[in-house]
C-alpha cells in the first residue's frame, strides 16, 4: 500500500507537480497498478543480464556536431551564448 | 536539377496530422514522390516536433532522425508529422495534448496507438504509407485497430538516433503500410547500421515478399487465445491461421509460462527508462519556459506538472518508485529476470518452430473515452509487449473483421528474422485478396 503522502514524496523526487484533487486519484491508480506488479514476485531464475548482449563503443574522438547557434535555438532564456536557468541556490 | 514537390494539404477529419507540409519536397530514388507521414516523436529538421506534449510546443530540431535522412534519399516526401499518445505512452492516441485521432473505419472509436496518427493517415488514404514506433505495442495496435499492417522491427535493425527516447531498451522505428508489400519497402529503406545508434545491428534489409510457405512451421500459444481475449478476436483470428494451414503450413501448439508477468516486467521497465528519459524536459534547453527566477526544483515541478499530462505524470512517478530505494529489487531488478524469461520462453520455441501466431489485440478497438482507467488500458497491451521484451520481430496485417471492425494477425519471429514474419503476413495477405 503507497500512501497520499508516499505520492506526493515520488512526486517530490521527480520533480512532478501534482494538485490536491490528482493526489487521491493517483494514489488509488498506484495501488491498483502496484497490486499488479505484485505478479513479480512470483518470477523465478537469476537469468538477468545472461543474455548474448555486449556493448560497442566507439574511439573517444571529435566529430563534427551542430553549431552553437542551432543547439541554442530552442532555449526560452540565453545571454552571450549560455543558456539561463533557474538558480540552483 | 531543383527539387520538386508535392502539394498536401488533406482535410484531416480523423486529426491524424499534428503537422502537416503543404509543399513536401522530394528527390529521386525508389520512393521519389511518395508521401510518407512521420510520427511526431521522430526528429525532424525544420519542422515542429512535439511528441504530442505541450512540454515540447515550438520544439524545432536542429537535426533530423538517421531513419530521415535516409527517407530523404530515397525521395520520399516528408508529408507531415502524425498524432500520437505523449511521448508513446498510451494505448488509443487520446493520450495527445492536441486531441485524439479518430479511427477512419469508425470515427466513434479510437485507431489504437501510440502511433493513431499514423495508422489512421493510412487507412483514410491520405499517405501511402508511415513511419511509426512501437514500445509495447504502439505500431502494431494502431495498424490492428485499423485495418493496416504494421511491423516492430527486430530490436537493432533500425536506427533510433533521433527517436525521442522513451524506453530505449525496447523501442523500435518501423514502418506501417495498407500492404505488405509497402511495408517491405519502406523497412528496406529504414533499416541498417547507423554508426549514432550503437545497438543498431549491421543487417540491411534487401528482400521482396515471397509468398510460399510450404514447409513452415507455425507455434501457436495458448496464452493467446485465453481469458482476456475477446472471443469474436479469438474466432476471426483462428479462421485466419486455418488459411496459413491451406498453404501449406504446419501449426504446433506452444505455450509462453513467462507471459504470466511479462506485462508487469514491461510496466516495470518502461515506466523507470521514462523517468529517466524524461528527466530532461524541464524547459530549459527547449519548451515552455521556467520561472528561473524561482528555485530550479520549485521551477521545474511547476513547469513539468501544467505541461505534462497524467498519463505521462503517472508513469514517470511509477518508474522513479520502481527505482527507488528499498523497492529496486522488488520492482525493477525481478522485471530483468522476467524479462530474460521471457527470452527464454520465446528461443525454446523457435527450436521447433519457424514463426508464432496469435491476435494483436484481445479485442477490437475501445469506443472513444471507454477505457478510463490506467490499469484496464495497460492490460490491453498483453499480447504485443512480449516481442519488445524479447527484442524479435513482429508484424500485424488484417485478417477479418469482428462486430464490423478490423482485426489483426500478429505473426512474431526469430531475433532479426524481419524477411520471414513479412513473407507470412504476405502469404496471407495475397491468398485472402
Amino acid at each position: 500500500m503507497v500512501t497520499e503522502q508516499d505520492v506526493q514524496h515520488i512526486a517530490e523526487l521527480a520533480d512532478i507537480g501534482i494538485n490536491k484533487e490528482e493526489l487521491g486519484t493517483f494514489t488509488s491508480q498506484f495501488n491498483a497498478i502496484l497490486d499488479y506488479f505484485d505478479t513479480l514476485d512470483t518470477v523465478k531464475g537469476d537469468a538477468a543480464g545472461k543474455s548474448e548482449l555486449f556493448n560497442v563503443l566507439r574511439e573517444d574522438e571529435v566529430e563534427p556536431s551542430l553549431s552553437q547557434e542551432e543547439v541554442l535555438k530552442n532555449a526560452p532564456f540565453k545571454e552571450d551564448g549560455f543558456i539561463k536557468a533557474p538558480r540552483v541556490m | 536539377m531543383a527539387p520538386r514537390s508535392i502539394s498536401f494539404e488533406p482535410s484531416d477529419t480523423y486529426n491524424a496530422f499534428l503537422t502537416t507540409c503543404s509543399r513536401a519536397e522530394y528527390g529521386d530514388g525508389p520512393l521519389a514522390g511518395t508521401a510518407v507521414a512521420v510520427k511526431d516523436n521522430i526528429s525532424t529538421k525544420g519542422i515542429e516536433t512535439t511528441c504530442a506534449s505541450k512540454i515540447l510546443k515550438g520544439y524545432i530540431p536542429p537535426y533530423d532522425a538517421y531513419v530521415i535522412g535516409l527517407l530523404k534519399n530515397a525521395g520520399a516526401a516528408i508529408a507531415g508529422k502524425t498524432n500520437m499518445d505523449e511521448f508513446g505512452m498510451g494505448t488509443t492516441t487520446e493520450n495527445s495534448a492536441f486531441g485524439p485521432t479518430l479511427n477512419p473505419c469508425n470515427p466513434g472509436r479510437v485507431p489504437g496507438g501510440s502511433s493513431g496518427g499514423s495508422a489512421a493517415a493510412v487507412a483514410a488514404g491520405m499517405v501511402r504509407m508511415a513511419l511509426g514506433s512501437d514500445t509495447g505495442g504502439s505500431i502494431r495496435c494502431p495498424a490492428a485497430f485499423c485495418g493496416i499492417v504494421g511491423l516492430k522491427p527486430s530490436y537493432g535493425r533500425v536506427s533510433r538516433y533521433g527517436l525521442i527516447a522513451y524506453s530505449n531498451s525496447l523501442e523500435q522505428i518501423g514502418p506501417l503500410g495498407k500492404t505488405v508489400s509497402d511495408v517491405s519497402t519502406l523497412m528496406g529503406v529504414i533499416a541498417g547500421h547507423d554508426r549514432h545508434d550503437s545497438t543498431t545491428y549491421d543487417k540491411p534489409y534487401n528482400h521482396s515478399p515471397n509468398p510460399d510457405i510450404k514447409s513452415l512451421k507455425v507455434g501457436i500459444p495458448q496464452e493467446y487465445f485465453g481469458k482476456g481475449v475477446d472471443p469474436g478476436v479469438a474466432g476471426v483470428v483462428k479462421k485466419a491461421i486455418e488459411r496459413l494451414e491451406e498453404l501449406g503450413a504446419t501449426t504446433v501448439p506452444c505455450s509462453i509460462p513467462s507471459m504470466e508477468y511479462a506485462l508487469a516486467a514491461y510496466y516495470v521497465t518502461c515506466t523507470s527508462e521514462a523517468s529517466s528519459n524524461l528527466a530532461r524536459f524541464d524547459g530549459v534547453r527547449y519548451g515552455p519556459a521556467p520561472d528561473w527566477k524561482k528555485s530550479w526544483h520549485d521551477a521545474y515541478r511547476d513547469v513539468r506538472g501544467e505541461s505534462f499530462g497524467a498519463e505521462v505524470r503517472r508513469r514517470i512517478m511509477l518508474g522513479t518508485f520502481a527505482l527507488s530505494s528499498g523497492y529496486y529489487g522488488k520492482y525493477y531488478a525481478k522485471a530483468q529476470v522476467a524479462r530474460e524469461n521471457v527470452r527464454a520462453d520465446f528461443n525454446r520455441i523457435f527450436r521447433d518452430v519457424d514463426v508464432i501466431a496469435g491476435p494483436t489485440m484481445p479485442t477490437i478497438a475501445f469506443k472513444l473515452k471507454e477505457k478510463t482507467d490506467p490499469l484496464s488500458m495497460y492490460l490491453a497491451d498483453i499480447l504485443t509487449v512480449p516481442a519488445n521484451l524479447a527484442g524479435i520481430p513482429s508484424i500485424s496485417v488484417p485478417c477479418g473483421k469482428s462486430e464490423g471492425m478490423p482485426v489483426g494477425l500478429q505473426v512474431m519471429g526469430r531475433m532479426f528474422e524481419d524477411e520471414r514474419v513479412v513473407d507470412v503476413a504476405f502469404a496471407f495477405e495475397q491468398a485472402v485478396n
